[in-house]
Parts: structure tokens; C-alpha cells; sequence
């Protein structure tokens, strides 16, 4: 199975070079009385890095070697992370690297997408909302209900945001895993 | 996505002026058909089928045997279709402006485009694209397309044709090189990028073509017509032999129009994207700005 040049579109996967790149920005172009050609800016899936690329009408590309699997979060080793199949408790590793600033968010049992690359795992989805509460933050101002003004915190796990002048610690909070911002308050539980 | 009603009444208003403009200058406005048994051949466009027809991709055959029946100052405003061109730029289907003028070549056209654009844009002769004042009279920017090349791609597609290289360069180098502040025409292309354009009488390494962009949009494709049946049949059958070897569809000669050719006096035409041209004046990014109705 594989992608003509016509099937690019933004978020598409495809093997490059012997190399899996996610296409993030996609422009179709067609010069004057010229071929069409697809102006892309390529991420590469494993080294994080993007390059602009021109492709042509007659490229192909295979489709990399992609699984997709809804996984618990179990525990942390060291620097890899350990999450497992609710169903079957087989156990899968997740880099620290491929988390980045996430793996502060994950909490115990949470539910999150791992995509796998030739059996390696290479990005991690969570939930897009996750609920914090505030463990640090300058004492709130309770009137001032803009949104516009903010002051750092810090949330349980040791995950830093920006959040609203109202907030104040012991606040249980949204965070939107897509942004990584501040998304909104919630009732404490 | 809804567009803005203000720009439909923009886009109103500019359908209208521009009929005003060729109707004040004598020109007539004609229809020609929309399902065609023969499409022009051209290596790299694709016509939607209809049936037994295609949809057409340009009126410009048709139009070519007005001129060739004796009508000397021609234009139309209607669809065209393009099969697998979608972008922010393209649609399967737009609004394209042709005019034609028997007894005129390339250089006539390009001052009834400079007039009409620079007409459309009212007194100030001026419009402001993403930020970009562009002052559409009286200095449109001009370089041939071996000028362009040798200057910002580094190479002379006259002395050596390159298809696949000129139309990357052309996309990678040469568009965001090109002046933003004024209209920019790309003219005189390389011969074997003439499409339906003569050769240049005196220099018959370059064609008597032009392209216009404005703001970085390609707006408008000029010829001075190639009206010479033996070469146009010549050149219909190298792009049927191109398109077979993409494995593209290939459509049937457009026998009607040959014949029709060599009855055509000189003439000067061009093709115009209409919604690209309201793009400009609405300020618009992208189509989605300016067509009522996007898939």
C-alpha cells in the first residue's frame, strides 16, 4: 500500500527516504501551465526535526509501518515509562524523550494513544483535557475574573503553566494536553 | 465556513466593472459551450468528465473560432474546471475571464490588463494584500523568463530546457523573489513552455507569452495566439504523447478548431483567474475568502 503525491494532505504519514515524516503544513501549488506539486513542511518522527520539501506529481511513498494502541499508564522506570494493554496487561516502554513535558501530566491508569513505528514507540496522546490541582501559586485575587492577565503555577505532578489572577492553590484545573495551556476551572471533587 | 457578505457584494461589484470595462471598450460578451467532446490538450491539465464529455478546462478553442468567423473583440466570464486542483489557491472549479482581439498581439493585452486591473481598483489605483501596499498603475515590473532565471535561479532555460527544473524554480526561487509591490510579468518563456502561444518573430527560442502576479498570486496567462494549424497540431500531439506517457487521460483532437485555425488573423488573448483577482481586492488569504460555496 502506498500514498500518490496527490493523496498528501496536512497530518498524513508517509515514508521518505527510508524515513517516516508526518506532514504539518501542505500547500498544493501549480506554477503557470506546470505539473502540480505539493509544497510541504515535513516533521520527522523520530528525530522531532522539520524540513521544508517540494514534491512532485509522479513521487510515492510507501506507508510506514504504523500501529496505533490505547494504553494504560503504569509506572516510571528510570528514564523510560511503562504503560500497559488493559485487557491483556502486556507491557510496553515509551522513552522519556518521546513524552517530553507530558510525562509530568500522566497520572496512574490514565488512558493515552501510543503510536508505534516499527514496533518502537514514537508519540504519546493524551486525553486533551487533564485535571490538575494547583500545588504553587501566588494567593489569588478572587474579583478579578480576567483571563487576559496570568501568573505562573504549578500543578501535582510538578507540571508549570500560566493561569488567571483568580486562581488559587488547592484549585482543581484543566490543562489542554493539545496547547499545553491552561484551559479552565473546575468544582473541587 | 460562511463567507463574508461584504465579500460577495465585492464580488459583485467587481463582475459587474469588469463587463462595464470590456463593454465600454466594444468588446462582446459571448458563451461558448461548457461540455466539450474535445478539451484542449495540455500535458498538465485534466479535465472532469460529463458523460459521453468533459467539462471545459478554458473556453479558449472556442473562443479562437469566434476570432476565426470574424469577431474581433471577444470576452466571457464563466466556469471552468480542473479535474484534482484544490488548494488555497485552486478549486475543481472557478471562474475564469478570457478576452480576445484579432489584429493585436500580447502587448495589446497587457495594456487592457493593466487598465482593467488598475480600473477595478478605483481612484487610489491602489490595494493593500496581507499587509502589502501594491500600487497597480503605472509601473507594472517586467522581466523574460531568461532574465528571471539567470537572475534569481542561476540558470538560462532558454539556452537549456529543463521542464521539471523551471517549474520548481519557478516555484521555489523565482515566485518569492518576485517584486510584491507592484504587479510583476513574467514574460517571453522558454519555447518549449509556449502552450498555445506563437514564437517570437526574430527570436524563435522564446514564445510571445506572459504571466502577470500580483501579491505573489498568479493572476493572469498571455499569448500573443499561435494561429499556425500545422504547428498547433504538431504541439496537440506532443502533449497527447506526454499525457500517455503520465498514463493521463488522453482527449481527441479538436478537429473543428484546427480546421478553423488557419482562417484566425493574428491575435492577442488571456486567460484570467477571476476569484484569484477578487482574492486581491478582498484581501482574502485564500479562496475560501471569496467563493460562495467551497466542497
Amino acid at each position: 500500500m502506498s500514498y500518490k503525491a496527490s493523496d498528501l494532505r496536512k497530518g498524513l504519514k508517509i515514508l521518505w527516504e527510508g524515513q517516516p515524516y508526518e506532514i504539518v503544513e501542505f500547500q498544493f501549488v501549480k506554477p503557470g501551465k506546470g505539473a502540480a506539486m505539493y509544497k510541504c513542511r515535513v516533521k520527522h518522527m523520530l528525530q522531532g526535526n522539520t524540513i521544508e520539501k517540494t514534491f512532485r506529481e509522479v513521487d510515492s511513498f510507501e506507508k510506514p509501518d504504523l500501529e496505533s494502541r490505547e494504553l494504560q499508564f503504569s509506572y516510571e522506570n528510570g528514564s523510560q515509562f511503562v504503560f500497559s494493554d488493559p485487557d491483556t496487561y502486556e507491557e510496553f516502554l515509551v522513552d522519556e524523550e518521546v513524552l517530553g513535558r507530558n510525562k509530568l501530566l500522566l497520572d496512574d491508569a490514565m488512558r493515552v494513544d501510543v503510536l508505534f513505528y516499527n514496533g518502537k514507540a514514537v508519540e504519546v496522546t493524551l486525553p486533551i483535557f487533564v485535571e490538575k490541582v494547583i500545588i504553587e501559586t501566588e494567593p489569588g485575587f478572587k474579583g478579578n475574573t480576567a483571563t487576559n492577565t496570568t501568573k505562573p503555577a504549578k500543578v501535582t505532578g510538578g507540571y508549570d503553566i500560566q493561569v488567571p489572577l483568580f486562581i488559587s492553590e488547592g484549585d482543581n484545573v484543566r490543562i489542554d494536553t493539545r496547547t499545553g495551556q491552561y484551559a479552565d476551572r473546575v468544582a473541587k471533587k | 465556513m460562511l463567507v463574508p457578505k461584504a465579500a460577495l457584494e465585492l464580488r459583485s461589484r467587481l463582475l459587474h466593472a469588469t463587463r462595464s470595462f470590456f463593454h465600454e471598450r466594444g468588446f462582446t460578451e459571448i458563451e461558448t459551450p461548457v461540455r466539450l467532446r474535445a478539451p484542449a490538450l495540455e500535458t498538465h491539465i485534466d479535465a472532469e468528465s460529463s458523460g459521453d464529455y468533459w467539462l471545459r478546462t478554458s473556453p479558449e478553442l472556442h473562443m479562437k473560432r469566434l476570432l476565426a468567423s470574424g469577431h474581433e473583440k471577444i470576452f466571457q466570464l464563466g466556469p471552468c474546471f480542473r479535474h484534482g486542483e484544490r488548494g488555497d489557491r485552486h478549486n475543481p472549479e472557478y471562474t475564469m475571464l478570457e478576452w480576445y482581439r484579432a489584429n493585436a498581439d500580447y502587448t495589446d493585452i497587457l495594456a487592457d490588463a493593466k487598465a482593467l486591473i488598475a480600473g477595478l481598483a478605483g481612484e487610489s489605483a491602489s490595494i493593500v494584500y496581507q499587509g502589502q501596499r501594491i500600487d497597480l498603475l503605472p509601473r507594472w515590473e517586467r522581466l523574460t523568463a531568461q532574465e528571471a532565471f539567470v537572475r534569481w535561479a542561476g540558470w538560462d532555460p532558454v539556452a537549456v530546457w529543463d521542464e521539471e527544473r523551471f517549474n520548481l524554480d519557478l516555484v521555489e526561487k523565482i515566485e518569492p523573489a518576485m517584486p510584491r509591490d507592484v504587479p510583476f510579468v513574467l514574460t517571453d518563456y522558454p519555447a518549449p513552455a509556449a502552450a498555445l502561444a506563437r514564437r517570437k518573430p526574430g527570436n524563435p527560442a522564446v514564445a510571445e507569452r506572459w504571466e502577470v502576479y500580483i501579491g505573489g498570486l498568479e493572476i493572469a496567462n498571455a499569448y500573443s495566439e499561435l494561429i499556425d494549424p500545422v504547428e498547433q497540431r504538431r504541439r496537440f500531439e506532443e502533449a497527447a504523447a506526454q499525457r500517455r506517457a503520465l498514463n493521463k487521460k488522453v482527449y481527441p483532437l479538436d478537429e473543428a478548431f484546427l480546421s478553423a485555425l488557419s482562417q484566425m488573423p493574428p491575435s492577442g488573448g488571456v486567460a484570467l483567474g477571476f476569484d484569484r483577482l477578487v482574492m486581491l481586492f478582498a484581501d482574502a488569504p485564500t479562496l475560501d475568502g471569496v467563493m460562495a460555496f467551497r466542497e
